[in-house]
């Protein structure tokens, strides 16, 4: 479905991110992890062709169902974001404009895709939040992003990114800013989304449980080239890289190693 | 386990309200009685908004409970006034989150580290150099970032200044506010096993606040389990995993993502989300969440009592039978 062809992504000039290729099924979930300013986001935003400050592919392609979307016109992003390829962000609160409520970000999202009168649009929005647990939608719809909690603001973010039921579903660190017991919530819903819709799901992060609870498949990413990558048993468990296995030791772990 | 130890610092039925809109009153931090020993870390666990960094800011001085008392050494802590108040800081220290904005970005390495010792006069001008080397060295950083400013550091490096600012002073207590949580695993644990090293040469007392609960068992001796401005449960931090009995503590180590475990195994989750600490249920705060949930719950608020060497819980499952 995703087949990432050996690229190279420069911010004016300087390679950020070389030689990443990655191909993916349709309904894999896939984690990009390491540590910070390794170049996991950069490779998620070029998917979507939203590198920041003048970031530009220079080799490679990246192709989605065969088509490369390197060369894709404005009107042809405007096609494909928001319904066939999607994306969650750290906080998705802070994606939305904060002087307007959630129900006319929603159905302003609505009817830029289709053609929907603003009632239905608001019904549709209200649809998608219960499907994501969401208490009471209707007073979501009416209230500001800072009025809710950083978990309900996520599964607002993620009702927006699947009411078209993208085939692929980007996620950048979506659990990162949120408590442990809401982390849950979210790893599992996000889960079910593939289950549900067959949504191949991105996910960067660097929680490395999170990521091998999730996925299939893990790319390990070091200074913006992949060190490692395999099958979530391989990376656990047979990995002979160095940087893996130090990786993976670091991670904290219950009943694991006590220092003192 | 902790009885032949001295207890440095004790905190006795704290409890802090602030003043919120419309009348109401947010309680932070709900009659909290915690105890420090002498070169033993209290691991201080919850979500956000539990009241964890309120509490240790009464510890350090920043700011003083609405009622009860923070003994430090048999004396009164929050009653100082003044010099006196000044003068005990060097008791206790504190590394903060986010070192980049806990350093002035205008000083140099040097000045950031020596400024405790030269505000207490425990060195001259002249000696600045060869203390700052003697503290980076500490922290094992090479004596020559004494002429750098914080941005020309990474992560990682910044927060072993911060702990070098911290322990310039000497201090009998160290308190790390998520002092790890910025940083990648893998600096992370450097700057752990860094600490832990510390400790043990200087015999520190240390308070460690943090979210994750598996990082605490590794690290502390101790583990308090807060909730809405309670503490639910203290229990030693060896076996935790086997040990905890709250159903608040077994449901944060439920949702732990960890890379040993059985991945076939749906991940357990709690229902909803912590309550605003504004309307805060009558009776056991976690009631509305716990899966055990009884009448009695509601009724009454469970106090923390003991039900096994050095393990104290707040939970009405683990009454004695009391006729």
């Amino acid at each position: 479905m995703l087949k990432i062809d050996n690229i190279t992504i420069a911010y004016k000039d300087v390679p950020t991110v070389v030689d990443f290729s990655l191909d993916m099924a349709g309904g894999q979930i896939v984690s990009l992890v390491g540590e910070s300013g390794s170049g996991k986001t950069t490779v998620i935003r070029a998917v979507l062709g939203l590198l920041a400050g003048g970031g530009k592919v220079t080799r490679g392609d990246i192709l989605f169902n065969g088509k490369s979307l390197l060369k894709n016109t404005q009107e042809q992003w405007r096609n494909l974001r928001g319904s066939e390829i999607s994306m969650i962000f750290q906080d998705s609160g802070a994606m939305m404009n904060p002087t307007r409520k959630i129900g006319a970000v929603f159905t302003e999202y609505l009817q830029t895709h289709e053609k929907i009168s603003k009632k239905d649009a608001w019904a549709k929005g209200e649809e998608m939040l219960e499907k994501m647990r969401l208490p009471s939608p209707d007073n979501i719809m009416r209230s500001y992003p800072f009025q809710l909690s950083g978990g309900m603001r996520q599964r607002v973010g993620i009702a927006m990114g699947m009411t078209y039921q993208p085939k692929l579903l980007l996620a950048d660190e979506p659990t990162s800013a949120l408590d442990v017991t809401t982390q849950a919530q979210i790893v599992r819903q996000m889960m079910e989304l593939r289950d549900d819709y067959g949504t191949g799901i991105i996910v960067v992060t660097h929680n490395l449980g999170v990521a091998a609870y999730m996925s299939d498949y893990i790319v390990v990413m070091k200074d913006g080239h992949i060190e490692d990558q395999g099958d979530r048993d391989h990376i656990l468990h047979h990995s002979e890289n160095d940087y893996t296995r130090r990786l993976l030791s670091a991670v904290p772990s219950m009943g694991g190693e006590s220092y003192v | 386990m902790f009885e032949h130890d001295e207890v440095v610092l004790e905190a006795k039925h704290v409890t802090r309200r602030f003043p919120a809109s419309g009348g109401r009153t947010l309680v932070a931090n709900d009659d909290i009685n915690l105890k420090f020993y002498k070169g033993k870390t209290l691991g201080l666990v919850g979500e956000s908004g539990c009241g964890k960094s309120t509490f240790m800011r009464f510890l350090v001085s920043l700011d003083t409970p609405s009622e009860g008392e923070i003994l430090y050494r048999g004396k009164d802590i929050t009653k100082l006034k003044g010099e006196e108040l000044r003068q005990n800081r060097q008791n206790i220290q504190m590394v903060f989150q986010d070192p980049t904005s806990s350093f002035n970005p205008k000083m140099k390495i040097r000045d950031i580290v020596c400024e405790p010792l030269m505000n207490f006069n425990r060195i001259r001008k002249s000696e600045k150099d060869a203390a700052c080397r003697r503290l980076l060295e500490m922290v094992e950083l090479p004596g020559d970032f004494a002429d750098r400013y914080p941005h020309n550091m990474s992560g990682g490096q910044r927060q072993r200044v911060a702990i070098a600012r911290a322990l310039a002073l000497e201090p009998e207590i160290l308190i790390l506010d998520e002092a790890t949580s910025a940083l990648d695993v893998s600096v992370q644990q450097t700057i752990i096993e860094l600490i832990v090293k510390l400790q043990k040469e200087k015999n520190i007392t240390i308070g460690f606040i943090c979210h994750d609960i598996s990082l605490i068992q590794s690290c502390a001796h101790e583990v308090a389990v807060m909730y809405l401005g309670n503490v639910v449960e203290v229990l030693p931090a060896k076996n935790l995993s086997e040990h905890a009995v709250h159903p608040y503590t077994r449901a944060l180590i439920g949702s732990i993502f960890d890379i040993g475990m059985d991945f076939g195994k749906p991940i357990e989750e709690i229902k909803g989300e912590a309550p605003s600490p504004l309307d805060v249920p009558a009776g056991c705060p976690f009631r509305g969440r716990c899966p055990k949930a009884t009448e009695k719950c509601a009724a009454e608020k469970p106090k923390l009592h003991q039900i096994g060497a050095d393990h104290e819980v707040a939970c009405h499952l683990f009454d004695k039978e009391d006729k």
